[in-house]
């Protein structure tokens, strides 16, 4: 039954509480450990389409009589449009239509940023689009702008009001402790460049506006669409069966979007819009950069007896203040915390989600000053997180917790310091560093999934979610074939299309697993009951004798075995449908994933060059429905966490606020000669409280470590504290050196 | 328009266009062979490579007119033992880049059929993976004669 609920909402960090309309999941949960198909490791459904190059993609759609648009952008970082002339550029051959500021949404007259786009074009060819953009005639009206985010905080420009949280008394803790360490942690602004570019293809069918678009949340662009054309969501249909990356980048429309939308509007014809790999590098959202000002302080025997933090994102000119407070609110347990948490609206590119909005930048700060108390006290860091432990988030249980259990596995790899630092020569210092890893990851309703069954025994579970590339398609159809008792083989997934399946989850914040895997068992229960139902009719059997197993109807004496299409092959072309829904979350419960990453590195002491050998991890996120693609987003996540903390950086022109490394050269990701070994393990015990599934979300977790597990690691190979990222080589230097000058005074002082 | 001739996947093809079209374009937008991505469109990333007599080639940066040898394009790789080493070993993601990563392996396989891990991530090292299969990537390339 339907039963609404107030409750509060969780995605990428952000909570808002909201009315739900949710219906109870009543299947038990599944024993622990792998099961016939679910927890075992399974091959991408979508694997050879990918791999054979014939999955469409929304940059491989084209529809006839299809126009190319182009954006016209600020070249200043805060400027107003106070004239604006578009009919030279209609006057060019091919161009079909010209939009100026305000003509749709995301246009605008006010602009904020270099980038920010202010009039679309559309055309026959893209060459001649991208001409229509250079004969548009604009007159601007230059702005102040401010770049700097501590100025913007300085000048109370921000972006919403600040968030404070406050327990206990942080200043008596402080001035009782027996050790304070204050450090302050700087990370950089990073892109999520997904391979394929921000991009959709709007065309009217009838009075209905067809979006095709690289997208994490279909039903989401669908609700922001339809608000700003003003259409009733009914008339509005998206399309995304393959994307191409997104990590966070593409949980909306945006003004791509909206501009072929209008341009589709006014010329009758289909209008693609796709920004370029340059526009890519500057506007299609990034991870901010961050300064946090962080206190800890510690009795000597390692109890933390307080945590300060004062945080400032540098958001961009719109977006969000992230959760970058939040590992040191929740990591450990501490009675005495007070942070703030600034968000500077500044005249650069907004922000977006990245994989772990906050958690990546705010774990790299805490994680990096805990080791930097293990070092002042002497205390071995594992033992130092262990005495530390939270049983409790701020008073409220977890729903589960197995962060003692993945510490206990990630001791082998932790021994093996010794024999790493042994590697050290005059030149390459080796060594081994650890940190903890904390996020929400467990989902929630609503969600639907129908399960339908055709007379041939096939399986197609239909919703529409999205695959961004994680393998949900494959982790749906392992669940579904577990509850059907059918090989994984007879089950596929339909999904990508609002006109053609449920309501289905945001593939964001790690949630599709354990948001859409319990509605799409729900609806392969119910599709099962359909089932056995009619089998005990056919053969005049009760229902609670029979199952499914292995494709056959069984009764449980053993007197009757028949394939399943025997039973639903009665149903001719007609199918069985069955349906689904995500049950709520445990009330009064914290949902969170952990883990912990041991990263080996090598750093030479000459050049600073940092090389990162090793990287084991070991997370903790309930059930693992499939350990082959688990282990990919695993390694996934590291060596993008490895991007983030060695070599990836935005730069921005400190005069204008242009940015310079618009292109895959300048702007430098990880390639498969950076990649260290890998090492992946998994705690794989159920959730008893979250759901009939008991899984959590992966992909984001693995990131999250990485950068600090680096720096902890460089300061055991070298003594120096690293305090900003990307760790180049000119602040490995820099920290080498202040580690030497403060090892000189140290020795002048015991002199 | 001046005439590009082109044998793509043991075909032959003749088309015009004009002077400047890339060969990823001529793949892509004449020919319907779309498992060519162009991720950058300009010769950083790897995903619009072809093979060109064996070699691999930056199709968005090769001009179609100047192409002097016969095309491959993962079209024509699709019965190459490599695409069910890399479904088996799970070395696809978004798969975006994929195409490109099996065009670059089918290339060093055919000149080295027992690549090192050295000899694997040398060769490979101008095909970018966002998503981070490098892992996996490997290990079907070094298992896909099994």
């Amino acid at each position: 039954m339907a039963r609404l609920i107030r409750t509060e909402k969780e995605v990428e960090g952000r909570f808002e509480e909201v009315w739900l309309v949710v219906e109870e999941d009543a299947l038990e949960q599944w024993p622990a450990g792998p099961l016939s198909v679910v927890g075992r490791p399974a091959t991408r459904k979508s694997g050879p389409a990918r791999v054979r190059g014939e999955a469409r993609y929304t940059a491989d759609l084209r529809f006839p009589g299809m126009l190319q648009a182009a954006l016209l952008r600020s070249p200043h970082a805060h400027a107003r449009v106070k004239r604006i002339d578009l009919a030279p550029a209609l006057a060019l051959p091919g161009v079909r239509a010209a939009l100026g500021p305000g003509e749709a949404p995301g246009l605008v007259e006010e602009a904020g940023f270099v980038g920010a786009p202010v009039a679309a074009v559309a055309a026959d060819f893209p060459g001649q689009a991208q001409r229509a953009l250079d004969a548009l005639e604009v007159e601007w009206e230059i702005l102040d702008a401010v770049l700097d985010p501590e100025e913007a905080v300085a000048r109370g420009q921000l972006v919403g009001e600040p968030r404070r949280n406050e327990r206990g008394d942080v200043d008596r803790a402080l001035a009782e402790a027996d050790v304070v360490v204050e450090a302050t942690y700087r990370t950089q602004a990073v892109l999520h460049n997904s391979l394929e570019t921000h991009q959709a293809i709007c065309q009217w069918v009838g009075d209905t506006l067809e979006v095709h678009i690289s997208t994490q949340y279909v039903w989401g662009v669908r609700a922001e669409v339809a608000a700003q054309l003003g259409l009733p969501a009914d008339r509005v249909r998206v399309v995304c069966e393959y994307m191409g990356g997104g990590f966070g980048s593409k949980n909306g429309p945006d003004e791509y979007t909206f501009a072929a939308a209008e341009l589709a509007r006014r010329t009758g014809r289909p209008v693609r819009c796709a920004l370029t790999r340059r526009e890519e590098n500057v506007h299609a959202g990034n991870r901010n950069a961050t300064i946090q000002k962080l206190t800890v302080g510690a009795r000597s025997d390692g109890t933390i007896v307080a945590l300060a933090g004062e945080f400032t994102n540098s958001v961009g000119w719109s977006g969000w203040s992230s959760y970058t407070e939040g590992p040191m609110q929740m990591l450990y347990a501490c009675e005495n915390l007070r942070t703030v948490t600034y968000g500077a609206k500044v005249n650069t590119p907004p922000m977006k989600a990245f994989r772990a909005p906050g958690f990546v930048e705010g774990t790299f700060g805490l994680e990096c000053l805990l080791d930097e108390l293990a070092a002042r006290l002497d205390v071995d860091p594992l033992e130092l997180r262990r005495r530390n432990y939270a049983h409790a988030n701020d008073g409220t249980p977890f729903s589960s917790k197995n962060l003692e259990e993945c510490y206990r596995l990630a001791e082998k790899h932790w021994e093996r310091r010794h024999e790493v630092r042994a590697r050290s020569d005059a030149v390459w210092k080796h060594g081994v560093g650890m940190a903890s890893q904390i996020w929400f990851g467990g989902g929630g309703p609503p969600s639907y999934a129908w399960a339908r069954v055709g007379s041939d025994g096939r399986v197609a579970i239909v919703t529409a979610m999205q695959d961004i590339g994680t393998g949900t398609r494959t982790a749906m159809a392992q669940i579904a074939a577990e509850e059907l008792g059918l090989p994984l083989d007879r089950v596929d997934v339909v999904l990508g299309d609002t006109a053609r399946g449920p309501y289905a989850s945001i593939s964001a914040g790690s949630s599709t697993t354990p948001s859409m895997g319990p509605a799409v068992r729900a609806a392969a229960a119910d599709a099962k009951r359909r089932i056995l139902e009619i089998a005990a009719q056919r053969y005049h059997l009760e229902e609670r004798v029979l199952e499914l197993r292995d494709g056959l109807v069984l009764s449980r004496d053993g007197n009757l075995s028949v394939p399943v299409e025997e039973v639903v092959g009665l149903l001719e072309a007609a199918q069985i449908l069955g349906k689904g829904a995500r049950g709520p979350n445990p009330t009064g419960m914290s949902v969170l994933t952990f883990g912990v990453q041991v990263a080996e590195v090598a750093v030479d002491v000459e050049t600073g060059e940092v090389r990162v050998l090793r990287v084991a991890a070991i997370h903790d996120v309930g059930r693992i429905v499939n350990p082959l693609g688990a282990a990919s987003q695993v390694e996934g996540g590291i060596i993008q966490g490895v991007g983030h903390t060695l070599s990836e950086q935005r730069l921005l022109d400190p005069e204008t606020g242009a940015v310079l490394t618009t292109s895959l050269d300048a702007y430098r990701m990880p390639t498969m000669a950076d990649v260290p070994e890998i090492v992946s393990e998994f705690v794989d015990r159920p959730d008893e409280h979250l759901t009939s599934l008991g899984s959590k979300g992966l992909g984001e977790p693995p990131i999250i470590p990485v950068a600090a597990a680096i720096a902890n690691a460089i300061r055991d190979a070298t003594g120096a504290d690293v305090h900003e990222l990307p760790i180049s080589r000119e602040e490995m230097l820099r920290a080498l050196e202040a580690a030497t000058r403060r090892e000189r005074r140290g020795a002048a002082a015991a002199v | 328009m001046p005439e590009v001739r082109l044998t793509v996947n043991g075909e032959e093809h003749v088309l015009d266009a004009p002077v400047g079209t890339s060969l990823a374009a001529v793949l892509r937008e004449r020919l319907g062979l779309t498992g060519t991505k162009v991720a950058c469109n300009e010769g950083h990333c790897g995903a619009c490579t072809v093979q060109v007599d064996g070699v691999p080639r930056l199709s968005c940066i090769t001009l179609a007119h100047a192409v002097d040898g016969e095309v491959t394009t993962i079209e024509g790789l699709r019965e190459h033992p490599l695409v069910d080493a890399f479904v088996r070993c799970d070395a696809v993601q978004c798969g975006f880049c994929t195409p490109g990563q099996v065009v670059s392996a089918a290339a060093l396989v055919a000149a080295n059929p027992a690549p090192s891990r050295d000899e694997i991530r040398h060769a490979m090292a101008g095909n970018i993976c966002r998503c981070g299969t490098y892992p996996k990537i490997e290990e079907a390339i070094l298992t896909w004669r099994d």
